[in-house]
C-alpha cells in the first residue's frame, strides 16, 4: 500500500527528520496561497502513486507567482500516466549542492531487511543497480536484533557520503530504519536527501510502501491508505475484500487463487484477447461473492465479456454455480456475455446448477478462455 | 517413495479448534493422514474428530510423538505460531495461513536458520503424497499415485495442472505447495533437490510466478545439478509492474525485475522446457516418460 509523499513526509518530520516546508493544495488558489506564504523558489509537486514525476511533467520549480499559478494549473487535474492529479505539494525550494540516495527495503533473497546508501542520488536508482551496482553500498539487518547503530554509519561511509554530514545522514537512516519497523513498511526511500550549501541534510522526497498485510496493527496508516485509492473499482475491490488488478484490456476475469488467475490472464493474452483486470475471490467463496465478483466486472465500462474460472479446493463449485445464478437472473438482459468453467470439489453439481440460459459452459480452462475471446471480438467488431 | 511426508508422518494440527483448522483436519484424517494431536491454548483437554487437543505444540509433540505440524492459525498470530512449531524440532511446519506480515516472517527466517526444522509455506496449500498423506488444503481426489514430483508457488494452479496430469494417468510422487509470499521457508531448489534424489521421481513439474528471482536460481540448479527432466510453467506474464497480483510475493519491480519472460527464458536456458498453457506442461511431461 503506498502512501503519497505529502503523508510519508509528515510522517518523517514527525519523527524528526527534516523536510523542507510544504502545504498540500487542491486547488490553484491553495496553491498560490501556498507558495505566498513559503515563498520561492518553491516546487509544486503532483500527489500520485507513479514513478518518475519528475520527467512527466508532474514536478515544477515556480521562481514567481506568474510561474505559480501557470504549474498549478497545469498540473492539477493533468493525467500522469493514467492518474489524474486531484491534489499538489507547495514545497520550499531547496538550494542544493549534492543529492543522495538512502532507502531501507526487504531484500527478498536474503528474507532481511537492508539499507541502501548511494551519492548518485536524484536519478532513478533502478537504473544505478543496473549500471553500476557498485554505486550503492548495503548493509543487512538482523531482524531480531534490529538495526545497531554502527551499521547505519558503516554503510554510510561505505557509500563515500562526505565526511562533515556522514553522521547526519547516518542519523537520518537509522530512524529510517525504526520507521519501517514501526510502522511494518515494505520499503522507504529517500531520493534525493539533499545537501545545501550550509551543509543541512534535507529528505527532499519521500517514498513509503506499507505492507497490507500487516495494515490490521497499523490503524492511522491504514486510515491513510484508505485516502490513497485513485480508481473507483479498486477502492469497491478494497471494500469487497477482493484482490483486484485494473488492466486495459476488455476481457473481464474472475477466478480463485492467484497463481490460477493470472494463468488466466495470460491465456487470454495468449489466444489474442487483453484481460481487463485481475479478480481472485479466494476460497472458499460463498453465493455471496460471486455476486459482488461479477457486480465488479460489470462495472467497469471496458469490459466486453467475461471468464469466471474455478478450481475447487476448498471453493466448492455448487456455491459459484448458486451466486452466478443469482447474480445475472436480476438482469432482464445480461450485460455482457459470461463464460463459465467450473473443475474441482463439487464441479458436476456446479454445472447441473448453472442456467445455461444465462451463461455458456466449457469443459477445459482453454477452451473457456478461447470463447470468452472470441465473445470479446464479437462485441468490438 | 516420496519426500517429506509419508504414512508414517505423525501430524500436529496448530489451530484444530477453528473453523479452518477443524475442517481440514477432518480432510486429512479421511485422506488416510495420521493425524495424531491439536494444538490451541486454552483448548487442552478437549476432542476434535476424536484427536486429543492439547494447549502447547510442546506438550502435543511429548504426549503423541508427532514430527511434524500443520499450521491454521489467523495471521495475527500466525507468527507466533510457527515460532512454537520451531521451538520444538519438529521435521516439517506447514503453515497455511495467507496474510502474516512480511516483517514477521522475516523474523521467523532467522529462527528458521537456527533450528533443524523445514518449514513449507507460509501462504502454500501444503504437500501431499497421493495414498499416503496429505498436510493442508489440497483436494486429494484429483492426485494420483505415480512418478512425478511437482513443486508450486501456488495452490489452484497446481491443481490445474494436476489435473491435466491425473486425467492422461501420470500420477504423483509428491506435490508440493511452496507458498505466494516474498519470505518462504522451504525453496523451489530445495524441493527440486529432494526429487533429483528421490528413486521413484522420473519427471518434476515446477510452476512459478512472477516476482523474486527464485525461479531463476532454481533454473541454475536444474541446469547444474540435475538428471531428472524438469517442465515448467510460469504466471503473470501479462502482469504489469509495481502491481501486487494476489500473491503478496507475485509483483514485477517497477525496473523490471522479477518478470515471467526472465524466469521463462532462465528455464529454457536450463534445458527445462516452459509450456504456454497447463495443457503444455502435461504434454512435455508426457514427452519425458
Amino acid at each position: 500500500m503506498k502512501l503519497h509523499e505529502h503523508q510519508a513526509k509528515t510522517i518523517f518530520a514527525d519523527a524528526g527528520i527534516p523536510v523542507p516546508d510544504s502545504r498540500l493544495a487542491t486547488t490553484v488558489e491553495e496553491a498560490l496561497d501556498a507558495v505566498d506564504e513559503i515563498g520561492y523558489p518553491a516546487a509544486i509537486k503532483a500527489q500520485v502513486h507513479v514513478g518518475g514525476r519528475g520527467k512527466a511533467g508532474g514536478i515544477e520549480i515556480a521562481t514567481d507567482r506568474d510561474e505559480a499559478e501557470e504549474y498549478a494549473e497545469a498540473i492539477l487535474g493533468m493525467d500522469l500516466k493514467g492518474y489524474t492529479v486531484d491534489q499538489v505539494l507547495v514545497e520550499e525550494g531547496v538550494d542544493f549542492v549534492d543529492e543522495l540516495y538512502v532507502g531501507v527495503t526487504m531484500d527478498r533473497g536474503e528474507g532481511q531487511p537492508v539499507l541502501m546508501v548511494s551519492t548518485e542520488g536524484g536519478v532513478d536508482i533502478e537504473e544505478v543497480a543496473e549500471e553500476n551496482p557498485g554505486a550503492i553500498a548495503r548493509e543487512h539487518v538482523d531482524p531480531a536484533f534490529g538495526l545497531h547503530p554502527y551499521q547505519a554509519r558503516k554503510v554510510v561511509y561505505e557509500a563515500g557520503v562526505d565526511a562533515d554530514v556522514a553522521l547526519d545522514v547516518a542519523s537520518i537512516l537509522s530512524t529510517l530504519y525504526e520507521l519501517y519497523d514501526d510502522s511494518d513498511a515494505s520499503e522507504i526511500e529517500v531520493n534525493p536527501v539533499m545537501i545545501t550549501g550550509d551543509r543541512d541534510v534535507v529528505a527532499a522526497d519521500a517514498v513509503m510502501n506499507i505492507d497490507e498485510d500487516a495494515l490490521f496493527r497499523q490503524p492511522d496508516l491504514a486510515d491513510m491508505a484508505e485516502a490513497s485509492y485513485e480508481d473507483d473499482l479498486e477502492r469497491k475491490a478494497g471494500e469487497y475484500g477482493f484482490d483486484y488488478v485494473r488492466l486495459s484490456g476488455n476481457v473481464g476475469i474472475i477466478g480463485n487463487g492467484a497463481g490460477l488467475v493470472m494463468t488466466t490472464l495470460d491465456l487470454v493474452d495468449y489466444y489474442g484477447g487483453a484481460p481487463a483486470n485481475f479478480l481472485d475471490i479466494g476460497g472458499g467463496a460463498k453465493a455471496e461473492r460471486v455476486t459482488k465478483a461479477l457486480d465488479m466486472v460489470f462495472s467497469d465500462e471496458n469490459v466486453d465479456a467475461v471468464v469466471f474460472n474455478i478450481f475447487g479446493g476448498i471453493t466448492r463449485g455448487d456455491e459459484v454455480a448458486k451466486g452466478i445464478n443469482e447474480a445475472l437472473e436480476q438482469f432482464d438482459e445480461i450485460p455482457k456475455k459470461v463464460v463459465v468453467r467450473l473443475a474441482g470439489t463439487n464441479a458436476e453439481e456446479g454445472m447441473e446448477i448453472l442456467n445455461t440460459d444465462l451463461v455458456e459452459v466449457e469443459e477445459t480452462l482453454e477452451d473457456a478462455v478461447q470463447r470468452a475471446v472470441k465473445n470479446a471480438e464479437e462485441v468490438t467488431q | 517413495m516420496s519426500i517429506f511426508v509419508d504414512d508414517d508422518t505423525r501430524v500436529v494440527v496448530q489451530g484444530i479448534t477453528g473453523g479452518e483448522g477443524k475442517f481440514h483436519a477432518g480432510q486429512m484424517i479421511e485422506y488416510g493422514t495420521n493425524v495424531v494431536a491439536g494444538a490451541v491454548p486454552g483448548k487442552g483437554g478437549q476432542e476434535v474428530d476424536g484427536v486429543p487437543v492439547y494447549d502447547t505444540v510442546h506438550e502435543a509433540v511429548e504426549a503423541e510423538n508427532a514430527d511434524a505440524s500443520v499450521i491454521f492459525v489467523p495471521p495475527a498470530f500466525a507468527g507466533d505460531a510457527i515460532f512454537e512449531s520451531l521451538d520444538t524440532d519438529l521435521d516439517l511446519a506447514v503453515a497455511i495461513t495467507e496474510g502474516i506480515p512480511t516483517q514477521d516472517m522475516a523474523k521467523v527466517n532467522k529462527r528458521l536458520s537456527e533450528t533443524d526444522t523445514r518449514l513449507l509455506g507460509p501462504n502454500c496449500p501444503g504437500i501431499i503424497t497421493p495414498g499416503e498423506a496429505k498436510l493442508g488444503i489440497l483436494p486429494g481426489n484429483i492426485f494420483a499415485d505415480g512418478n512425478v514430483g511437482l513443486v508450486s508457488r501456488s495452490g489452484t494452479l497446481t491443481y490445474q495442472v494436476v489435473d491435466n496430469l491425473t486425467e492422461r494417468g501420470i500420477g504423483q510422487t509428491t506435490a508440493i505447495g511452496i507458498g505466494g509470499d516474498p519470505i518462504i521457508g522451504t525453496s523451489f531448489i530445495d524441493a527440486l533437490e529432494a526429487f533429483e534424489a528421490d528413486d521413484e521421481t522420473d519427471a518434476v513439474v515446477m510452476c512459478g510466478e512472477i516476482g523474486g528471482e527464485d525461479e531463476e536460481q532454481a533454473a541454475r540448479f536444474i541446469g547444474e545439478h540435475m538428471d531428472t527432466p524438469v517442465a515448467g510453467f510460469i504466471a503473470g506474464r501479462t502482469a504489469p509492474p509495481g502491481k501486487r497480483m494476489g500473491h503478496a510475493g507475485a509483483i514485477v519491480s517497477g525496473s523490471g525485475t522479477g518478470t515471467a519472460q526472465s524466469k521463462i527464458d532462465a528455464l529454457n536456458d536450463a534445458g527445462a522446457p516452459v509450456g504456454d498453457t497447463p495443457e503444455e506442461v502435461a504434454d512435455h511431461v508426457e514427452d519425458f516418460l
